[in-house]
């Protein structure tokens, strides 16, 4: 096992196909290069046990040395802002992320992302009638023109910021997703500058969101989290804050995606695109196995031991640095049969896609729901859909690692 | 035809055109004739059940059937594939001839097999004043006949509903009736509810739960009578502390027993605490040797652990029916190297007055408890039980997720009390304090965990030669 293989998983010429490094990785199932750095947890058992274990806190102020680490670069950097309740550990995330799932899912909410469903459909359609007006099938970016834009509206009318303000969100959203990208090239001052101030701007527009909602509550996310007062109290305003600003870096990153690495892969299937069109219901089982062969959330670098622990016979010292490598433990052969094939009709796909125990992603019936929409419409419309480019320029990150562009050309777009 | 997989093709023979026999037709039943369907058993597959309904689904009659949010008859266990058997439903299984490798029915036919594998389960244990117990509007829940006919007197808004025993089943239906806007009085012959399946500690706070939300729970009291009216309807119940409670719905939740009464005389060694087995399914004869072609799945089963010190359990789970099920089968179809134990954690959840309960292990051989998450006081946390000092169970309250990292130190016997640090360790957790269940040698309503490695009872049973 070379001692740089991290280096080489964070280098950029290796983001297209990380697999084969990962393969290697899993040889030593938790690894550590000897310098102080992470212990890196490569191998399906060993990651899930570990995202249930009661030993591991994910909160960064329990970390020793991350603030070196481009991977462990805290989303909340830079700002005044609380912690979200990714970076928390119970009780504290417990309390938030339950009142944030008041309004959002059942038991309280069961009907709340159901009830998107045809907004989501109008959305998917006004995007795909947008590339079709552009009239230039011969090049489309799938990711500026459908992917980026399609999960930015979706957060916005789920916390409900009116459709006039959605552009701004469009550009906060995407000064904040490059500055989750580490640019070693860049001057580090000049880098997050922009991200500091896109925060700055996001959390006062919000918090201008949160007193007029206070005020004249609808029934979006926003409203909810600003006016509730359940069994645990009311969030303070820099709690639905710092929550609002999850939702939306969490809840679009990943989709943008999950929906970008699904249609490459699709492109790369044309047997199971054509089910597809076919078949939309097919979408289901293929998002569930996207999920698995190419997750949108590669690595959990910010975890860390609270005790000391023994994994795989390797015993991790007390306030150790650890990366989970969910991308590699999906594709684990002690697991997973055939694990490098993509192939939607696999029974048994209990993947870590979505992570798993108290962080597993709070969004996941939305991304599925979109990621089944999207890629589903996308089969159904375009018309001999061809790749200009394998692979596709990917985006600098190796955490939340998708294309940065997907160039297509198409015949037609059907009604 | 053999029946016995030896190397000589008995075993190719079974599958392409041998005969299997399952007698019940509830969950493990099902599950076993889908997995024996899978692994390519083409011979005949005959499913006998007492009760006229394809196989159902239980959970949801003690929960959502009692708040009118699902209806029992549309509780089908959805079906993992076709299984192409030959059904014989409201039909008792009556008798067993070893010998002749014969089931007896109910309707005076007799069905011949190969393999038989017997997933009677249990039934609920009725109110032992016969009399009492068929005054109208006296109830037992176990059936979907039961869950209907309770659902429907709970809709007709009765003035007061008694519920006998406070297990799970019992504190289930305690919190539906409270959703409804019941009032609801729970008579519990134990300290606490749940004492017998969790422990005085956590029974203690399963009490404050059913006070705050209005249940008038009686501990320590036995119900010795129960009063009808005129036209025959029940209408009070006398307790053991000289009080008397008027309710015009009286529920009893006692327990369950096991539904082995058919294989009386049969030569299998089956009692009241189940069919004893080996690790792999095997139905023991009454001498204690292995059978080998009967085998044994679901609540009706007692095999041994050996994370449990080998001893027998009997597990009314119903994970453990679908595991136990499964590994039943695999083993019926499979030569003797090729057989798997059944070494199924235990583990159990129930949802009720709007907390999630779920627990793995068996808390009933803990004698120490330990909150290592989370509080007591909040009604939100993780605990272990410890047993000569490793951890043997643990609990959880509104906290599910982290059960598998418990369930995983039950399995390599992790030490008790547990020497590292968790998130959201509470002062409370520092310390372990005895576990307090009750006396095994006194009864309480049915644990769902039954240690049943030496029972006085099974003593009892004489040696009666098979018929020939």
């Amino acid at each position: 096992m070379t001692q740089d293989i991290l280096r080489e998983i964070i280098d950029y010429s290796n983001r297209a196909d990380p697999y084969p490094l990962y393969e290697e990785l899993r040889k030593t199932p938790v690894f550590h290069n000897g310098n102080g750095g992470p212990y890196v947890v490569s191998t399906y058992y060993e990651i899930q046990s570990l995202l249930h274990d009661p030993r591991i806190s994910s909160d960064a102020r329990n970390l020793k040395a991350a603030g070196d680490d481009p991977l462990g670069r805290s989303e909340e950097e830079g700002t005044t802002l609380p912690p979200s309740f990714l970076k928390l550990d119970p009780p504290d995330h417990d309390r938030l992320r339950r009142m944030t799932n008041r309004p959002f899912g059942p038991p309280h909410s069961p009907h709340r992302v159901h009830d998107m469903l045809g907004e989501l459909g109008g959305l998917v359609s006004g995007l795909i009638e947008g590339i079709a007006t552009t009239g230039n099938l011969d090049r489309i970016d799938l990711v500026d023109q459908f992917a980026y834009p399609f999960p930015v509206s979706v957060i916005c009318r789920l916390l409900g910021v009116p459709r006039e303000d959605e552009p701004r969100f469009h550009v906060w959203a995407e000064t904040l997703a490059a500055s989750l990208d580490p640019d070693p090239d860049a001057d580090p001052a000049q880098h997050g500058k922009g991200a500091v101030d896109a925060r700055m701007e996001l959390g006062m527009y919000l918090a201008g969101l949160v007193e007029e909602r206070r005020k004249d509550p609808g029934d979006d996310m926003l409203s909810q989290l600003a006016t509730a007062d359940g069994p645990d109290g009311s969030m303070t305003t820099m709690e639905v804050l710092s929550t609002s600003a999850l939702l939306l870096i969490a809840g679009h990153e990943t989709t943008v995606n999950l929906i970008t690495n699904g249609m490459l892969t699709l492109l790369r299937h044309p047997e199971v695109l054509q089910r597809l069109r076919e078949d939309p219901s097919l979408s289901v089982p293929i998002v569930e196995e996207l999920l698995r062969y190419e997750p949108p959330v590669q690595l959990l670098p910010q975890r860390s031991t609270l005790s000391e622990i023994e994994v795989a016979g390797v015993t991790l010292p007390k306030g150790a640095s650890l990366w989970l490598v969910l991308a590699s433990g999906n594709r684990d052969p002690k697991r997973f049969e055939n694990p490098d094939r993509f192939d939607p009709d696999r029974r048994d796909i209990q993947h870590l896609g979505l992570g798993s125990g108290i962080h597993s992603c709070f969004g996941a019936p939305l991304a599925r729901q979109e990621a089944q929409l999207a890629l589903s419409e996308l089969a159904r419309r375009l018309e001999n859909p061809r790749l200009l480019e394998d692979p596709p320029p990917y985006r600098k990150n190796a955490v939340l690692r998708g294309p940065r562009h997907l160039p297509v050309a198409c015949d037609a777009i059907r009604p | 035809m053999t029946g016995v997989g030896t190397h000589d093709g008995a075993l190719e023979r079974l599958k392409r055109d041998g005969r299997i026999v399952v007698v019940g037709a509830s969950l493990a039943g099902l599950r076993a004739a889908e997995t024996m369907r899978e692994k390519g058993f083409a011979g005949s597959l005959t499913m006998i059940g007492d009760e006229p309904y394809e196989p159902y689904d239980r959970p949801p009659l003690s929960k959502q059937v009692l708040l009118g949010h699902a209806v029992a008859d549309r509780t089908a266990l959805p079906r993992r594939r076709a299984i192409d058997a030959d059904w014989h439903l409201g039909v008792p299984a009556t008798g067993l001839d070893m010998a002749a490798r014969r089931v007896r029915l109910g309707n005076g036919d007799e069905v011949e097999y190969d393999r038989l594998l017997i997933a009677t389960g249990v039934r609920a244990r009725p109110w032992p004043n016969e009399e009492e117990g068929a005054l109208e509007g006296v109830f037992v829940l176990r059936t979907r006949d039961d869950a209907e006919g309770l659902q429907r007197a709970l809709a007709a808004g009765p003035r007061r509903v008694l519920v006998i025993g406070a297990g799970f089943t019992g504190s289930e239906i305690a919190s539906a009736c409270r959703e409804r806007g019941l009032d609801v009085t729970v008579a519990e012959r134990g300290a606490a509810p749940l004492v017998g399946a969790l422990g005085g500690v956590i029974g203690e706070v399963a009490a404050e739960m059913h006070r705050e939300h209005g249940v008038d729970l009686r501990t320590g009291v036995m119900v010795t009578g129960l009063e009808g009216g005129p036209a025959g309807r029940v209408r009070a119940a006398h307790l053991s502390d000289g009080s008397t409670v008027e309710a015009d719905v009286v529920v009893v939740s006692l327990g369950a027993q096991r539904n082995t009464e058919w294989l009386a005389g049969s030569g299998l060694g089956a009692g009241p605490r189940g069919i004893a087995c080996d690790a792999g399914c095997r139905a023991f004869d009454i001498r204690g040797i292995v059978t080998d072609d009967i085998y044994v799945a679901g609540d009706v089963a007692r095999s041994p652990h050996a994370l449990f010190g080998y001893q027998f359990l009997s597990l009314e789970h119903w994970g453990n029916a679908v595991a136990q099920a499964d590994t039943a089968a695999h083993n019926m179809l499979s030569e003797s190297s090729d057989r798997r134990p059944h070494l199924w954690v235990p583990a159990f959840w129930s949802s009720q007055f709007g907390v999630n309960i779920k627990s793995v292990g068996v808390p009933p051989m803990g004698t120490e408890i330990l909150f290592t998450q989370g509080s007591r006081a909040e009604r939100r946390f993780a605990a272990v039980y410890g047993y000569q000092g490793r951890v043997i169970a643990a609990v959880t309250f509104d906290q599910c997720r982290w059960l598998q990292f418990y369930e995983q130190q039950i399995e390599t016997t992790a030490p008790f009390p547990p020497p590292f640090s968790t998130v959201d360790r509470r002062p409370e957790g520092n310390k372990p304090v005895p576990a307090d269940f009750p006396d095994p040698s006194v009864p309480t309503h049915g644990p769902t965990i039954t240690l049943s490695g030496y029972s006085p009872a099974d003593r009892k049973m004489t040696f009666t030669p098979a018929r020939h």
